[in-house]
């Protein structure tokens, strides 16, 4: 049987799953709670001088009918004081020994402030500290959080600040708000940090209000840019973990942070190196009970995979993210329709017609093949055809037009695979399961990449090209 | 020559037939239209669409629910279809849009396009906002429409978008013909058929009840109007032939629909007979449960798996406590001065398909109203030979245009197709605007 247990920067976990530093982690009875719910972690709402809040603080963007793809905010660091935060971590420890509890430090750029926080927070109990360089609205006007990631030498600086006083594990937050990531990622590790956690929360507008024309959320009648957090970010945050990771100069313990709501989410942030992953706005959306299902899903994936610890597969993705000229440019895909599985919504018909290579057909029941016969006019025909209501017959399915298949056949597109460029976008569209798939075509082809071309001379750079390959 | 009316107002209030006659597919919400909408897989060259006779760009207008554009919403419905808002509550998708819909072969479940559809239109109602389309720039040219039904109304929408004035002539005292007077009242009410056309007398659509077209007053239409559109229907439903018919307690479902829909009757007799077994005699029999009637029987001569009924409504009725006897024939209807009961036959059906009574099989049904429902007769005989082409009683039409074998006529509807659905009518009478107008310019362009 496969274990969650897993140890972080010498942080012992009984999972990987940990509550990142937010909302959901403001107080000690809320961090009890999601411990009882299965959390085997939590990185403590930001401590630092109490700040006051505004109201409104949190706006978000719907998708499709489906509420909150992406959250943002611009609520600071805890508004409660340090004490407070501070004792109620210790009754958290002494109640919870064997759960992570992480304090999430912000103070001012000090070396005094930052040592005096430290002891404080360790004193405590705390099990480690995640330093708040990520912060991306209102504590960064004050010079802090993201306001010190954006800027590696502060990031090394108060690295090593810290460093001198701290015992427990020292986990450096860092902000997406930068160009490239693994600058600030490097700083951090040349100041000696333990593990880093990312990402924070990417600058955002979520939207503006239609009727009033102000922006979200709304403090009386203006924002802020905010955070962005949420399933939308996912992929950006995948992106920067894979940097980081791959990156000698930058790589450490990583939390990964970013959209993560589900065991999958969780699966392919461990697959790009991260040790343990902090959750915050599906709980924020959901609440702590979702931890519930990660955990079982992770296991059950673990199960079949054959893995039995997380280190089994911790960063087996990472060989396989490369450079696009490592890609070998004689693999050739081109898209293949199961007839059987087709619905006839012939969406990747005009998605390849529109946004990609006019090489799907509707000419399966014509009596010879046309790919001059565009979209237009597929319309314009059916458009003109004169059709009336059936006269109605007991048991009439509406089944009338035949076919070897369910779908009639004129409404089944066909792929030109010898135009096919193998680009995926049919079978990103197509709605049904396995029914578009990418199939291989031996094309007798040895592999060769971009890199290998020019090298061998068979393509020259261009010189400005080259310029702007580092 | 716009007039403002008010149909709408005229509808009779009758507050018993409001209450035995809810809606059968009531209302989306806004949020449940919302989710639904965004089930739609937008897809290309719908199916839907292409099932729709008015091929209404279904996919369109529900993405346009989606979006909360709920005004261009229901001017994508509009457009193709004058009469959305009746036909989807009176259309019967299952056949049509619905089950067209890829969903089918998906998760089996098909996209609820009509109440989608009836969700932008009631928005539009509701709103106040006026009819999204404006009258075309006057041309002097003018069209005489026979009959207020969706044919000529959609025809003459059609005509007014292209600057050609519309004259509507019809026999009752409001408009729509049977969207008005015979479609069950929990798919469509009558108001709601009024305050459709309502929107539609925005287009400066002239209206005159009351007058029935004979052939002295068509010759005199002819010489006034530019052209002529026969939207005129079908006729009375046709009558048994057996003892018995005119005594009281006989009637035939179109009156019957139409009598309780105006609020003249609210409630009905124990026991009730309907001989046939076609979709107006399954709103007859369901209209008989709902008034009351403890017994409702429908007498067929032929067995289930040939009523001309669509299966939805067989299923529907006998939800209602519909009971069908099959393979029997009234003979005789029995009473003096009232309906007491209905002489039938028992048939069988011989090798060669056809129904012979089985001897001895006689027995009575004590009922206290019959109404017929065998089909209509049509209703040409104003159409003095010659002035336009027959087959079996119905106009002979060009299906692209709708003109008839005299050019300056043309019709579309169920005087027609022989009787089908208010969709029908409606595409019939759009494609007959457009070859109006076509036909017109072509003759301008002649002289």
């Amino acid at each position: 049987m496969p274990t969650l247990e897993t140890t972080f920067a010498s942080i012992r976990c009984i999972n990987p799953f940990w509550l990142a530093s937010a909302p959901p982690t403001n107080c000690g009875e809320q961090v009890m709670r999601a411990f009882d719910a299965g959390w085997g972690g939590a990185v403590w709402k930001t401590i630092g001088e109490p700040i006051t809040n505004v109201s409104s603080r949190y706006s978000s963007v719907d998708w499709n009918g489906q509420r909150m793809m992406g959250l943002n905010n611009i609520e600071l660091i805890s508004d409660r004081s340090i004490e407070v935060n501070l004792r109620e971590i210790t009754e958290v420890k002494r109640r919870y020994p064997k759960h992570a509890v992480i304090a999430s430090l912000m103070v001012e750029s000090k070396r005094h402030a930052w040592h005096e926080i430290v002891q404080r927070a360790e004193d405590a109990g705390a099990d480690g500290l995640e330093l708040n360089f990520g912060c991306p609205h209102g504590m960064s006007e004050r010079g802090m959080g993201s306001a010190v990631g954006q800027v590696p030498e502060y990031c090394a600086q108060i690295t090593e600040w810290v460093k001198e006083k701290a015992r427990t594990p020292v986990i450096i937050k860092l902000t997406p708000n930068i160009s490239d990531i693994r600058m600030p990622a490097r700083a951090a590790k040349r100041g000696g940090a333990d593990a880093l956690s990312a990402i924070n929360t990417i600058n955002s507008i979520t939207g503006i209000d239609l009727d009033t024309l102000e922006p979200r959320p709304n403090v009386d009648g203006k924002s802020s840019h905010g955070g962005y957090c949420g399933p939308a970010v996912k992929p950006i945050a995948l992106n920067m973990v894979q940097q980081v990771m791959s990156d000698e100069q930058a790589a450490l313990p990583m939390s990964g942070i970013g959209g993560i709501a589900s065991w999958q989410d969780a699966a392919e942030f461990i697959l790009l190196g991260a040790g343990t992953v902090q959750v915050c706005t599906a709980v924020m959306h959901y609440g702590y009970r979702i931890v519930e299902d990660m955990a079982d899903g992770l296991l059950s994936w673990m199960c079949q995979k054959g893995y039995e610890t997380l280190d089994d597969f911790r960063g087996r993705s990472l060989p396989n993210v490369t450079e696009w000229k490592h890609l070998n440019l004689n693999y050739k895909i081109i898209a293949r329709i199961h007839e059987d599985k087709c619905i006839g919504c012939e969406l990747c018909y005009t998605a390849c017609w529109d946004g990609a290579h006019q090489c799907i057909h509707l000419d399966r029941a014509l009596p010879a093949p046309n790919t001059l016969r565009t979209p237009a006019m597929v319309e314009a025909e059916s458009r003109s055809r004169i059709t009336t209501t059936p006269i109605p017959k007991l048991g009439l399915d509406g089944d009338g037009e035949s076919g070897p298949y369910r779908t009639p056949l004129a409404r089944i597109p066909r792929v030109d695979e010898h135009e096919c460029v193998g680009c995926n976008l049919c079978s990103l569209v197509c709605p049904v399961p396995d029914c578009i798939t990418m199939e291989r075509v031996d094309n007798g082809l040895p592999s060769e990449t971009w890199e290998e071309r020019v090298n061998a001379g068979a393509v020259a750079e261009s010189p400005a090209t080259s310029n702007l390959n580092r | 020559m716009s007039e403002s009316t008010n149909f709408f107002e005229q509808a009779p209030d009758s507050p018993e037939i409001a209450a035995r006659f809810p809606d059968l597919h009531p209302p989306f919400n806004k949020t449940a239209a919302l989710t639904e909408a965004n089930r739609c897989l937008y897809c290309f060259d719908a199916p839907c669409t292409i099932a729709c006779p008015t091929h209404i760009d279904v996919p369109r207008f529900i993405k346009k629910i989606a979006s909360g554009n709920l005004q261009g919403s229901a001017k994508t419905i509009l457009d193709a279809n004058i009469l959305g808002a009746s036909c989807s509550r009176a259309c019967p998708v299952d056949v049509l849009c619905e089950g067209a819909c890829v969903m089918h072969r998906y998760n089996t479940q098909p996209i609820a396009i009509a109440r989608l559809q009836r969700f932008a239109m009631d928005a539009l109602h509701e709103s106040g906002a006026p009819l999204p389309f404006l009258p075309g720039e006057d041309t002097g040219k003018s069209v005489a429409l026979i009959g207020a039904g969706p044919a000529s109304l959609a025809c003459a929408a059609e005509l007014r978008r292209r600057g050609i004035r519309a004259e509507i002539f019809d026999a009752r005292p409001l408009p729509g013909g049977l969207n008005t007077y015979g479609i069950a009242e929990y798919k469509l009410p009558l108001a709601e058929s009024l305050r459709e056309i309502d929107m539609l007398a925005q287009l400066g659509v002239k209206f005159n009840f009351n007058v029935s077209v004979d052939a002295t007053k068509l010759a005199a239409l002819e010489t006034t109007h530019d052209a002529v559109f026969l939207g005129v229907g079908l006729g009375a439903i046709y009558q048994l032939g057996i003892t018995g018919e005119a005594l009281e307690g006989v009637t035939n479902a179109l009156d019957y629909i139409a009598a309780y829909k105006s609020g003249e009757i609210t409630s009905a007799p124990g026991r009730v007979a309907i001989i046939g077994a076609g979709n107006t005699a399954i709103d007859a029999a369901n209209a008989s449960a709902r008034l009351g009637a403890s017994e409702v029987y429908m007498i067929y001569r032929r067995g289930p798996e040939q009523m001309s009924a669509f299966a939805f409504e067989y299923e529907h009725a006998k939800q209602e406590g519909v009971k069908f006897l099959w393979h029997v024939r009234p003979i005789g209807i029995q009473g003096t001065e009232k309906v007491k009961a209905l002489d039938l036959a028992r048939l069988e059906v011989t090798p060669d398909g056809s129904l012979v009574p089985i001897t001895g099989e006689l027995f009575q049904l004590q009922v206290d109203l019959v109404i017929l429902a065998i089909g209509q007769a049509t209703h040409t005989e104003f159409l003095d030979s010659g002035k336009v082409k027959l087959e079996r009683g119905r106009i002979v039409i060009d299906r692209m245009t709708g003109q008839t074998s005299n050019p300056k006529y043309f019709a579309g509807g169920d005087c027609t197709n022989g009787g089908r659905e208010v969709v029908d009518a409606v595409a019939d009478g759009k494609r007959a605007g457009i070859g109006i107008a076509a036909w017109l310019e072509g003759q301008n362009a002649n002289a």
